[in-house]
C-alpha cells in the first residue's frame, strides 16, 4: 500500500453509514468490555446506540487517560501568521471570496506577537496560516521558524499541504508536529465545500499525513470539520486514517482534533449539528480505542464545555488564542478564521485545570531532540 | 548476624532508600513533592524535556530542592543514539550531574526500549564519563552485554510502562539478577506496592515507580505504602525466604518399595 488513498478506496461511505447506525447495543458492550480496541471497536462506540453508554465510555475513557498521560494537560497556543489564502472554501473566514484586506507578518510583527505569548507563559506554538503558495511558501515559513524556535520548545505547524522534501526541510528546521485536517472524507461533498484553489484537490490532500510521515514528523495531527457531514462516518474515516499512518509511520505520535465548524466571516451555517453529548462521545470513543492518541480541545468550544471535558480524555489545550494575524499585538482588528468561543486568558485556564486536580504543562520538548549534527 | 537492612551503590553514591521515582504524571508539583518526601526516595528521574532552563525558578525543579534527593535526568523523548546522546550532554550541563537514565524509544505508543540504539548510547556516554542507568527491556543478554559497554547498573521493565501490570517478566528478572555485576532496578510496570516487594523478594537491588503513585487518589499515602513494601520486600530477601515447594510429598510414595 502506497498512501492511505489505495486503503481508502476499498471504503464505501453509504455502506459505514449504514453499519454504523445498525450497531446493537451488545456489539457495544463487547467492545467497552475488551482490554484492546479495534477500529471495529471504534465504530461501535461511535454508534448511535452507544449513546446510551456515555457514562460507562467517559468512566473508561478518564481511567485510561489518567494512566497513559497522568494528571496533566499539554498548554498551546496559536500563532496566525497570514490570512492571505487562494482557496475558496464555503465554511472559512479566510476564503478568497471574502473581499477583505490580507495580512501576513513580517520579522518584527512576528517577535511583537511571540512577546505576548511568552508573557503569557507558552512554550508549544502552532503556526497557522491559508494557502497563498506565492507569499507564504516554506520559504517563509522557513524564516518564520528561524525566528520562532529560539523562543519555544515546540513548534507546530497547521498550514497547507507540502511536499514530502518541504516537510523534511521543516523536521530540520525543528518542526515537531504537523497538522492537517481532511475536513471531511466524504469526496462529493468535499468538492462542494471546497470549489477552487489547490485545496479542492481531494487526493492530493488525503496523501498529505503519508508524506509528512515519510518525512519523519514526530507528531501528526489529524481531524475533520465538524458539521460539514455526518460526523460519525467522518469520524470513522478519519480513524481509519489514523490507525493506517500508527502502523505505517510507528515513529511519530499522532493527535486528533475537533473542530465543531464556528461562525466566521461570510460562512454558511453547519448542514450537519452536533451537539455536546455527540461530541463527549466521539471523544471518549477515540479514546477508548487509542490510549496513546493525544486529544486536543480548542478554543472554539464554549467556557462550560471545556471545562468539564478536561477530565474525559482531553490532553492538550489551547488557551487565550486569536485566530487573526496579528491578534495579540499588531492588528488586533485584522480578518479571523473564525470566532473563538472560550476567550479565557492562559492565565484563567491554567487556574481551572489546577482546580479541576491537573498541572498545566507549558513544556514538554526540548530543543535538543531536534538538533541535527 | 546484620539486623539491619544493606546500603546499596550506584557507581561511587550509596543509597539508603531502594525505591526511586519518576516525577511526571503528578496532579500538581506540589502533590510530587510531597508523595516524594513521603517515599523517602532518595532518587527522582526528571525528563530534561520538562525543564524550563531559562528560567531560573523553574515549577518542577523548585519542588526537588531537598538534601536527600539527588536528580536523575533522562533522555525521554529522543529516539535514536544520536539524539540520546545530546541531550545527554546538555542534561549534564544543565543538572551538574553525571548520572543519566537513558531513555531510547523510537515507539512513542508504548515508549519500549530500542536495544540496539540503547547499547551504542551507553558505549558512548560511558566513556564521556556518564554514570548510565538504561532503560532496557528484560533481556539477559542485552545486560551483559552493556556491562561490557561500562553501563553504571541496568533497568528491566517489569511489564509496559505506565501499565501498572507487575513482573509480567519475573523468569527473565530473575535470570538478570542471577547474572548480573551490576545494580539491578526494576523500572515500568510495577502497579502496586505488592509488585515492588516482590521484586525486592527476587533480589533486585532498587525498584522505580512513577504511574501507580502519581496517578492514585493520594499519592502520598500511596507513596508511603511503596516505601514500606520495599522495605518489607528487601528485609525478606535479606532474611533469606524458605523456598517454595514444587514437590508434592505423595502418600503412597513410588520408590517406597526400596526400602522393603
Amino acid at each position: 500500500m502506497n498512501t492511505f488513498n489505495d486503503l481508502f478506496k476499498k471504503y464505501d461511505w453509504d455502506t459505514i453509514e449504514k453499519k454504523i447506525t445498525s450497531v446493537t447495543a451488545s456489539e457495544v458492550e463487547q467492545s467497552l468490555s475488551k482490554s484492546k480496541c479495534t477500529i471495529d471497536d471504534f465504530l461501535n462506540l461511535i454508534s448511535p446506540v452507544a449513546q446510551n453508554y456515555l457514562e460507562i465510555m467517559a468512566q473508561k475513557s478518564h481511567a485510561l487517560t489518567k494512566q497513559r498521560f497522568g494528571k496533566t494537560i499539554q498548554m498551546y497556543a496559536p500563532l496566525y501568521l497570514s490570512n492571505e489564502c487562494q482557496n475558496i472554501c464555503t465554511y472559512c473566514g479566510f476564503s478568497l471570496d471574502n473581499k477583505i484586506k490580507r495580512k501576513t507578518l513580517t520579522d518584527s510583527e512576528i517577535k511583537e506577537e511571540i512577546l505576548v505569548l511568552k508573557e503569557a507563559g507558552f512554550d508549544h506554538i502552532l503556526l497557522v496560516t491559508g494557502e497563498a503558495n506565492y507569499t507564504v511558501n516554506i520559504n517563509y515559513f522557513l524564516n518564520a521558524i528561524t525566528i520562532i524556535k529560539k523562543h519555544f520548545a515546540n513548534i507546530s505547524v497547521e498550514v497547507q499541504p507540502l511536499s514530502e522534501e518541504e516537510y523534511v526541510s521543516l523536521h530540520k528546521a525543528g518542526v515537531h508536529t504537523v497538522l492537517v485536517y481532511q475536513e471531511t472524507y466524504h469526496e462529493e461533498v468535499y468538492k462542494k465545500y471546497h470549489p477552487k484553489g489547490k485545496k479542492s484537490n481531494f487526493e492530493f490532500r488525503l496523501e498529505t499525513p503519508d508524506r509528512v510521515g515519510k518525512a519523519g514528523i514526530h507528531k501528526i495531527g489529524l481531524g475533520v470539520l465538524l458539521g460539514l457531514e455526518n460526523w460519525r462516518t467522518d469520524s470513522f474515516f478519519n480513524a481509519l486514517h489514523l490507525d493506517y499512518l500508527q502502523k505505517k509511520y510507528w515513529q511519530s505520535k499522532y493527535s486528533v482534533s475537533f473542530p465543531r465548524l464556528r461562525p466566521a466571516e461570510g460562512i454558511i451555517e453547519p448542514n450537519f449539528i452536533m451537539d455536546d453529548k455527540d461530541l463527549t462521545q466521539l471523544i471518549c470513543a477515540y479514546r477508548i480505542w487509542n490510549p496513546d492518541l493525544e486529544i486536543s480541545i480548542s478554543t472554539r468550544e464554549n467556557e462550560k464545555f471545556r471545562d468539564n471535558i478536561i477530565p474525559l480524555g482531553t490532553t492538550t489545550m489551547s488557551a487565550g488564542s486569536k485566530t487573526n494575524p496579528g491578534g495579540y499585538s499588531v492588528d488586533k482588528q485584522s480578518l479571523e478564521q473564525f470566532e473563538t468561543s472560550d476567550e479565557r486568558s492562559a492565565f484563567e485556564i491554567a487556574a481551572i485545570i489546577r482546580q479541576k486536580g491537573y498541572e498545566p504543562v507549558w513544556k514538554d520538548w526540548d530543543k535538543s531532540f531536534s538538533h541535527k549534527m | 548476624m546484620k539486623n539491619y537492612m544493606s546500603t546499596f551503590k550506584i557507581s561511587d553514591t550509596t543509597f539508603t532508600s531502594r525505591l526511586f521515582l519518576g516525577t511526571g504524571k503528578f496532579g500538581s508539583n506540589k502533590q510530587m513533592e510531597e508523595a516524594i518526601l513521603a517515599s523517602g526516595s532518595e532518587l527522582v528521574t526528571v525528563a530534561l524535556k520538562r525543564i524550563d532552563f531559562e528560567t531560573e525558578t523553574d515549577a518542577i525543579l523548585s519542588h526537588l530542592k531537598h538534601p536527600n534527593i539527588n536528580l536523575l535526568p533522562n533522555t525521554s523523548g529522543a529516539r535514536n543514539a544520536k539524539e540520546a546522546i545530546f541531550a545527554a550532554q546538555l542534561a549534564r550541563e544543565a543538572f551538574e550531574t553525571n548520572f543519566l537514565k537513558l531513555e531510547i524509544h523510537p515507539d512513542p505508543k508504548y515508549l519500549l526500549p530500542d536495544p540496539i540504539e540503547t547499547l551504542k548510547a551507553t558505549e558512548a556516554l560511558a566513556k564521556l564519563g556518564f554514570i548510565v542507568l538504561p532503560y532496557i527491556h528484560a533481556d539477559p543478554v542485552l545486560c551483559k552485554l552493556l556491562e561490557n559497554a561500562g553501563t553504571a547498573a541496568v533497568m528491566p521493565l517489569g511489564a509496559p510502562i505506565g501499565s501498572n501490570k507487575g513482573l509480567k517478566t519475573i523468569d527473565f528478572l530473575e535470570i538478570i539478577i542471577e547474572q548480573s555485576k551490576v545494580p539491578v532496578i526494576i523500572d515500568a510496570g510495577i502497579g502496586s506496592p505488592s509488585d515492588a516487594a516482590k521484586a525486592m523478594e527476587i533480589g533486585a537491588d532498587a525498584v522505580l515507580v512513577n504511574t501507580a503513585i502519581a496517578v492514585a487518589q493520594n499519592p502520598r499515602l500511596m507513596a508511603e505504602a511503596f516505601k514500606e513494601a520495599v522495605i518489607a520486600g528487601r528485609k525478606a530477601f535479606e532474611a533469606q525466604l524458605g523456598s517454595v515447594s514444587n514437590y508434592a510429598q505423595a502418600s503412597s510414595p513410588l520408590t517406597a518399595f526400596l526400602n522393603e
